[in-house]
C-alpha cells in the first residue's frame, strides 16, 4: 500500500501535536506544583499573610505556566493550521516543531517554580521587604523563560520555513536535529536559571539591605547559566539555514541528527550545575554582602569549569555539521 | 537511493559520536557546578580561606571533568579514527 506524501504530512502534523502539548506539560506543572508546596508551608507558619502569600503564589505560577501555553500554541498551529504539502520534508519539520516546542518548556517550567516558591518563603520570613522580593522573582522567572521563547522561535521557523527545492536528504535530519537542539539545550538553562532566582530570594530574605550585592550576582548567574541554551539555539539556526548539498547516502543524514543529539544533550548538564553554583553563591551574597564580589568571581570560575562539557558538544556538533 | 553497508556503518558511526558528547556531558555539567555551588558555600562562610578552598574546588572539578573527556575523547575517535 503506497500512502502520498500529503498523509504523511497530515500524520506527521498530529504526532508533532501531541510531542509538543505532552513534553510541555512536564515542566509547567512541576513547577507550578512546587510552588504551591512552598506557599502551604510557610502558610502553616504564618496564616494572617494569606492574601499576599497567595498573590505571590498565583504571579509565580503565571510565569512558569508560559512554557505550557507556547507548547499548547504549537501544538493547536500543528492541528488546525494550513498544510502547505508541497514537499515531503514538511512531516519532518512538524516532527521537529512538536520536539523544540516541547521540550523546551521542560526545563523553563521547572525552573521559574523555584524563584517562586523561594519568594512565597521569603515573604512569610521577612515581609517589609515584599517589593524587593517579588521584583526579584519576577526577574529570576523571566529570564528562566528565555530558553522556552528560543524552542518557540524554531518551532515556528520550521513550521514556516520555505522548503522551496530542498533535497530530501539530508534535510530530514537537519529538521529533526534542529528541533532536538534546542528542544534538549532548553532543559538545563531553565532549570538552573529558575535555582539562581530562587537563591536570590532566599538571600534577600535574610538581608534584604543588600538587595543592589543580591541582584547583580543574580543576574551574572541566570545569565551564565543561559549560556547553552544558545548554544543548542544556534546549532539549530545552522542546521535549519546551512545548505547542504543533495546526497545519496545516509551519511550526512546521521552526521547532521547527530548533532542536534550532540549540542541538545550536552546543553542540559552544564545549564544545571551552573544553576546549583549560582544557588549557593547567591545563599552566601545575602549572609556576608561584604564578600560578593570575593563570592561572584568564585561563582563564575566555577560556573566557567562547569560550562566546558557544553563548550565540547558544541565543537562536536559543529564538526559534525561541517563533515556532513 | 543507493544504500551500502560501508555508509550504514558510518553513519552509525557519527550518529553515534553525537551521543556519546551530548549524554557523556549531563554529568560533569551537573557534578562540577554541585563542587563550585558547595566551594561558594564555604567560602562565604571562611571567607578568608578562599585560596584553599577555590583550589580545592578546581581539583575536585578536574577530577568531575574526566568522563567528559572521555566522552569527547570516544566521539573524536568515533568521527575520525574508526572506519
Amino acid at each position: 500500500m503506497a500512502i502520498d506524501d500529503l498523509t504523511w504530512i497530515h500524520a506527521a502534523s498530529y504526532f508533532g501535536a501531541g510531542v509538543s502539548v505532552g513534553f510541555g506539560a512536564i515542566g509547567a506543572a512541576l513547577g507550578e506544583g512546587y510552588t504551591a508546596g512552598q506557599a502551604s508551608d510557610i502558610l502553616s507558619y504564618r496564616p494572617r499573610m494569606s492574601g499576599e502569600i497567595l498573590k505571590t503564589m498565583l504571579v509565580g505560577q503565571a510565569v512558569a505556566e508560559t512554557a505550557g501555553i507556547f507548547a499548547l500554541v504549537v501544538s493547536m498551529l500543528l492541528m488546525f493550521g494550513e498544510l502547505k504539502g508541497h514537499h515531503a520534508l514538511e512531516a519532518w519539520a512538524y516532527v521537529g516543531a512538536g520536539l523544540a516546542a516541547g521540550l523546551s518548556a521542560i526545563g523553563s517550567g521547572i525552573g521559574a517554580g523555584f524563584p517562586a516558591g523561594a519568594a512565597c518563603q521569603a515573604l512569610g520570613r521577612q515581609p517589609s521587604a515584599s517589593g524587593q522580593i517579588t521584583l526579584n522573582m519576577l526577574i529570576g522567572s523571566s529570564i528562566t523563560q528565555t530558553p522556552c521563547i528560543f524552542g518557540l522561535v524554531i518551532a515556528f521557523l520550521l513550521m514556516f520555513i520555505d522548503y522551496g527545492a530542498k533535497p530530501y536528504y539530508p534535510y530530514w535530519a537537519a529538521f529533526l536535529g534542529a528541533g532536538l537542539s534546542t528542544g534538549l539545550a532548553a532543559i538545563g538553562p531553565g532549570y538552573g536559571g529558575g535555582l539562581v532566582g530562587a537563591g536570590a530570594c532566599r538571600s534577600l530574605a535574610r538581608n534584604p539591605e543588600a538587595q543592589r550585592p543580591i541582584t547583580t550576582a543574580m543576574l551574572v548567574g541566570i545569565g551564565t547559566t543561559q549560556s547553552t541554551a544558545i548554544y543548542g539555539f544556534l546549532i539549530s539556526l545552522i542546521l535549519l539555514f546551512k545548505s547542504f548539498p543533495e546526497s545519496t547516502s545516509y551519511v550526512p543524514s546521521f552526521a547532521l541528527l547527530g548533532a542536534g543529539l550532540a549540542m541538545g544533550f550536552g546543553g542540559i548538564g552544564p545549564g544545571i550545575g551552573e544553576g546549583i553554583t549560582g544557588y549557593y553563591a547567591l545563599d552566601q551574597v545575602g549572609r556576608v554582602p561584604e564578600e560578593a564580589t570575593l563570592l561572584t568571581r568564585t561563582m563564575l570560575v566555577g560556573q566557567a569549569v562547569s560550562e566546558s562539557t557544553g563548550i565540547y558538544s558544541l565543537v562536536v556538533a559543529l564538526l559534525l555539521v561541517l563533515n556532513a | 537511493m543507493e544504500f551500502t553497508g560501508a555508509d550504514l556503518v558510518r553513519a552509525a558511526a557519527l550518529l553515534g559520536a553525537g551521543i556519546a558528547m551530548g549524554l557523556g556531558a549531563i554529568g560533569p555539567g551537573v557534578g562540577e557546578g554541585y563542587a563550585a555551588g558547595k566551594a561558594c558555600e564555604a567560602i562565604g562562610r571562611r571567607p578568608e580561606e578562599a585560596g584553599l578552598l577555590t583550589r580545592t574546588m578546581l581539583v575536585g572539578q578536574a577530577v568531575s571533568e574526566s568522563t567528559g573527556i572521555y566522552s569527547l575523547v570516544v566521539a573524536l575517535l568515533l568521527m575520525f579514527v574508526v572506519k
